[in-house]
């Protein structure tokens, strides 16, 4: 067991605590804080396994854009000063057996298959080849990309802004 | 088994898409089905960089990665203001109240 085993532990534990306070938080607002966590999380394993733009990019938009616009939506959504911040639950019990057993499923399918291996010498920085792909090989998934998230913010901002008449 | 191999990737992955899952389910408000589906996605993107660095494939997995987390920020953004617009329309967010499309 070297430094590298050790540094996964610490990433997959983090991200599996903090991933079940999300999904298990009677709070809201403590829900989105965990999520933070399981995102860096996240990050970490993107890093241990070699890929550290992924790394970083996860941080910039998953921490520093879909976070924020998670948290205005429970801003806007509850009213924070009356009663409602908690959210209920339904189906709790037949949900949970049945993705328990999903998950254990899942979880020796990963185990018990004999997967074939060859791992790679990843590069010790990604940046340059990705960039190199993502305007050769993957142009065209690159530029349609583009116009969608053009059209889905330009969407999401007129749907938001709609009055009623 | 205690040296970290592909299976612990896939592992950590089954599992946190199994709670995002979960998240889906069995939550009422709308945003916590969001964040659930967030989870869902980066169990994806776990996969899809270990298979890249595990099958000797380069970094076509990195790269879906990437389109992968595009496509989750433009999703969040759309369904964050079909959010706003429903609780301007009903007055709350719990998905399983609100079955018609217009009051």
């Amino acid at each position: 067991m070297n430094l590298y085993d050790l540094i996964f532990y610490l990433f997959a534990a983090v991200t599996l605590l903090s991933a079940a306070v999300v999904v298990s938080s009677k709070n809201i607002i403590y829900s989105a804080f965990s999520l933070v966590l399981t995102f860096f999380g996240v990050a970490g394993l993107y890093i241990l396994l070699g890929a550290d733009f992924i790394g970083v990019v996860q941080i910039l938009v998953y921490v520093g854009g879909i976070m924020i616009l998670l948290l205005f939506g429970v801003m806007l959504t509850n009213k924070i000063t009356s009663v409602d911040i908690r959210t209920g639950t339904v189906n709790v019990l037949p949900s949970a057996i049945a993705i328990g057993v999903f998950m254990g499923l899942v979880t020796s399918i990963m185990i018990w298959t004999k997967w074939v291996s060859l791992p790679t010498e990843t590069p010790l920085t990604t940046t340059n080849e990705l960039g190199k792909l993502l305007i050769t090989e993957y142009v065209l998934i690159f530029e349609l990309l583009a116009i969608l998230l053009l059209v889905a913010l330009i969407g999401a901002a007129s749907i938001a802004r709609r009055d009623k008449e | 088994m205690i040296n970290v191999g592909l299976n612990h990737f896939l592992i950590v992955s089954g599992i946190l898409f199994s709670l995002g899952l979960y998240a889906v389910v069995t939550r009422k408000n709308a945003v916590m089905v969001l964040m659930g589906i967030e989870l869902i996605l980066n169990a994806a993107n776990i996969n899809f960089i270990a298979f890249s660095k595990f099958g000797n494939l380069g970094l076509t997995g990195q790269v879906t990665a990437l389109f992968v987390i595009v496509l989750a920020a433009a999703e969040a953004a759309i369904a964050l203001a079909i959010v706003l617009n429903i609780y301007k329309t009903f007055n709350n967010v719990n998905v399983d109240e609100i079955d018609h499309l217009k009051d």
